[in-house]
């Protein structure tokens, strides 16, 4: 019976022939086991973080920025409970993971033991699927379809709750080489008599726009719609999940579109009479109010993977639901065929129109403030940078600024929790793109209540040597609450501002990092400069910025596109 | 306006909660959900009772299918359908009213299943509304326990629902 493995044993051959070169985890009783088998190998690289939520982001930051999927390791009880926020922000944002679990032993599970937690239950809701595996025969072929599960059809996380007695008990080890499901085959080829209907939509446009969220990105999709939007020579807007998808340097990029996207993405959003909708969902903080989005006039083609994200919010008029990449390929390949092409002269006025709308430069800002304006460390930054950064960011105005001022020309590069707005995410995600990029640069833009959440990472940077930027946008508030005060609570700033903040450089210093604290516009290139010319430091950049800026354009809640506040 | 759907689902354990965490997460109305095992041991065979506009109606068949164990989903509200509940009844039957209540049952196609000196046990099959109607039909005073199924639902004719 020597050929016989633990569970323990199991699980990381398992991890080893998918290929999981880095996990993030915490180790505790329920998974020793586990840790004891990592600890006798080297395919599979350990990354200790200081809490379960960083795990999961770390995981998450590096399944972003690669396109693989992340990996976790958590104990029991607690360990689960820390990471349901990481979970549920990658649920959000279908991103590909696989949450490994230790759960107290069979026999315990049910009588209140010790670190025993309900994880099936507790993450049902914010997983793509979950399993708790009772029998150690099922569990390499549960940790095979997790894996496929995971990165097929609408990627999401999902979770493996091993119970320690499983990961003692010894059985014969297979890893299956396939996975076939009778209950679960993601549709990815387009219907072609619905590209069909789309083409023709596409070739009688007058106003058209197309606009694109995090599908494209997720479906490595980029190199197809650039080529679209090109060929048609339509506008192309991306949504905070998209960016990235279309260069934005580009002329056609009309920039990000939502509550706080750009004047001329949003009235052409509302305007146009035929759009393109690609791997983007409606939701409430890309169109707003539903009842004011809706435009009679306007035909709306939608290509999704999930079809339960077509006709949720937005009723659509051509629904596709396939993967972003092979639905692109075939529209491509249609349009090429035709002879006929889009009407030039409706698609010039079009254009026209959306040159005036853009003349309204909606992110204009006071660039000759003697007060560190944010938006001016972003536009450093992606200066510096040369716009070939790994972002990541917390959650905030910090995160809009970062999202409307760094031009990200390629995918996979802008990094930040779109669906649930997790502060806190920025940091251990950034530890994960810098993982899955070791000679990239990375930065995290955040702010000083965001970064306060996660903050004991900078621990996990030190011991890993990770030379992350962290420009911290201070400005004393929790801004975006402010900024919401400010405009719908008369000004009360009700528990949004950020008292007896610790001293940022200091706290850098003694995690064995170089913190710096610039005060002056002025100063704000060459202190860039230097932290990226720090090339193996983790610099924590604390920018003193302006306490009352706020981000525009803004279309509060419930509103519509157009009815946007300027400054 | 209500709905009946039916659908196949891997019979493993925590598959129901998925269902029915499906629809308390979601805010769908649900009124009623019966599950047991098909021939096939493997399957699950799950009623849904459940209301809603069409859009709403079309995203719980969409959301339902989106569930990795279900493996098929039918709305048997879109064509032709048998449903049937099994209601089960105890009833305080002394005196006179023993032979009011056999009459009654008799009337609605009930069994009495169980008897004693006081009481009888009913047993009534058919759809929600004609069950209703007996509960409407019978004394309120003289009801000492009910229990329903919910509904079970299959299609009529050549519509099956299989894998």
């Amino acid at each position: 019976m020597s050929t016989e493995l633990t569970g323990a044993e199991i699980t990381v051959r398992c991890l080893q022939e998918e290929g999981v070169d880095h996990i993030f985890g915490y180790p505790g009783g329920a998974v020793l086991f586990i840790y004891d088998e990592l600890f006798k190998q080297d395919k599979v690289k350990h990354v200790l973080v200081r809490h379960e939520q960083a795990a999961v982001h770390a995981a998450d930051g590096y399944a972003r920025s690669s396109n693989k999927t992340g990996v976790a390791l958590v104990t029991s009880g607690p360990g689960v409970t820390n990471a349901v926020t990481g979970i549920a922000t990658a649920y959000m944002d279908s991103i590909p993971l696989v949450i490994i679990s230790g759960q107290v032993p069979t026999h315990a599970i049910g009588l209140d033991a010790f670190q025993e937690v309900d994880t099936v239950g507790i993450t049902r809701p914010c997983v793509k699927h979950n399993f708790l595996v009772k029998d150690i025969a099922e569990l390499a072929s549960t940790i095979k379809k997790a894996f496929y599960i995971a990165s097929t059809g609408r990627p999401g996380p999902v979770l493996v709750d091993i119970p320690k007695d499983v990961s003692q008990q010894k059985t014969a080890f297979a890893y299956p080489e396939n996975v076939s499901m009778r209950s679960y085959n993601p549709v990815i080829r387009g219907h072609a008599g619905q590209i069909k209907k789309a083409v023709q939509l596409i070739l009688e446009a007058k106003r058209p726009m197309i606009y694109t969220g995090g599908g494209v990105i997720l479906s490595d999709a980029s190199p197809q719609l650039t080529e679209l939007v090109r060929v048609l020579g339509f506008p192309c807007t991306n949504t905070l999940m998209g960016l990235g998808g279309y260069p934005a340097t580009d002329n056609q990029f009309v920039g990000m579109l939502g509550m706080h996207g750009t004047y001329e993405a949003n009235m052409a959003m509302q305007h146009c009479d035929v759009l393109v909708a690609v791997g983007a969902r409606f939701d409430d903080r890309v169109i707003g109010n539903p009842k004011h989005f809706f435009n009679e006039d306007r035909k709306i083609i939608h290509i999704d993977i999930d079809p339960s994200s077509i006709s949720k919010r937005v009723k659509v008029d051509v629904p596709i639901v396939g993967s972003v990449s092979g639905v692109l390929d075939e529209l491509i390949k249609l349009l090429k065929a035709r002879k006929e092409k889009p009407d030039q002269t409706a698609l010039d006025a079009w254009w026209t129109q959306i040159n005036l709308w853009r003349a309204r430069d909606c992110l204009k800002y006071d660039r000759a403030s003697s007060i560190i304006k944010p938006q001016m460390v972003v536009e450093k930054l992606y200066e510096v940078t040369g716009g070939n950064a790994f972002v990541t960011s917390d959650v905030g105005q910090h995160q809009m600024w970062a999202a409307q001022f760094y031009k990200f020309d390629l995918p996979r590069r802008w990094i930040n929790s779109g669906g649930l707005g997790t502060m806190g995410f920025g940091l251990p995600a950034a530890m994960g793109v810098q993982f899955a990029n070791p000679s990239g640069a990375v930065a995290c833009v955040t702010g000083e209540a965001s970064i306060q959440m996660c903050i004991q990472e900078l621990s996990t940077c030190k011991q890993y040597s990770l030379p992350l930027k962290i420009i911290n946008l201070n400005n004393r508030y929790m801004g975006m609450v402010r900024q919401w005060q400010q405009f719908f609570h008369g000004n009360r700033y009700a528990e949004s501002y950020m008292d007896a903040l610790p001293n940022f450089v200091k706290l850098a210093e003694s995690y064995g990092h170089v913190g710096m604290k610039i005060e002056q516009p002025g100063d704000i290139q060459n202190a860039l400069e230097e932290a990226f010319k720090l090339k193996d430091r983790l610099v924590f950049m604390d920018f003193i910025t302006d306490q009352t800026e706020n981000v525009f354009p803004m279309v509060p809640g419930g509103k519509g596109l157009s009815e946007m506040i300027l400054v | 306006m209500r709905h009946i759907i039916s659908l196949l689902m891997e019979n493993e354990a925590g598959a129901l909660s998925r269902v029915a965490g499906l629809f308390s997460s979601r805010g769908y109305n649900i009124e009623s959900l019966t599950v047991a095992a098909t021939e096939d041991p493997t399957l699950s065979r799950m009623t849904l009772v459940t209301a809603g506009s069409d859009d709403v109606i079309e995203q719980i068949t969409k959301q339902l299918n989106k569930l990795i164990e279900v493996v098929k989903v039918v709305d048997l509200s879109d064509g032709d359908h048998i449903e049937r509940e099994l209601m089960l009844m105890k009833v305080r039957a002394v005196g006179k009213d023993r032979e009011e209540i056999k009459r009654m049952a008799d009337i609605f196609r009930g069994r009495i299943i169980d008897v004693t000196d006081k009481s009888y046990t009913i047993e009534l099959t058919g759809t929600g509304s004609k069950l209703d109607a007996f509960l409407e039909g019978m004394e309120r005073g003289a009801i000492l326990e009910t229990v329903r199924t919910g509904a079970s639902g299959i299609g009529r004719g050549e519509r099956i629902l299989k894998v």
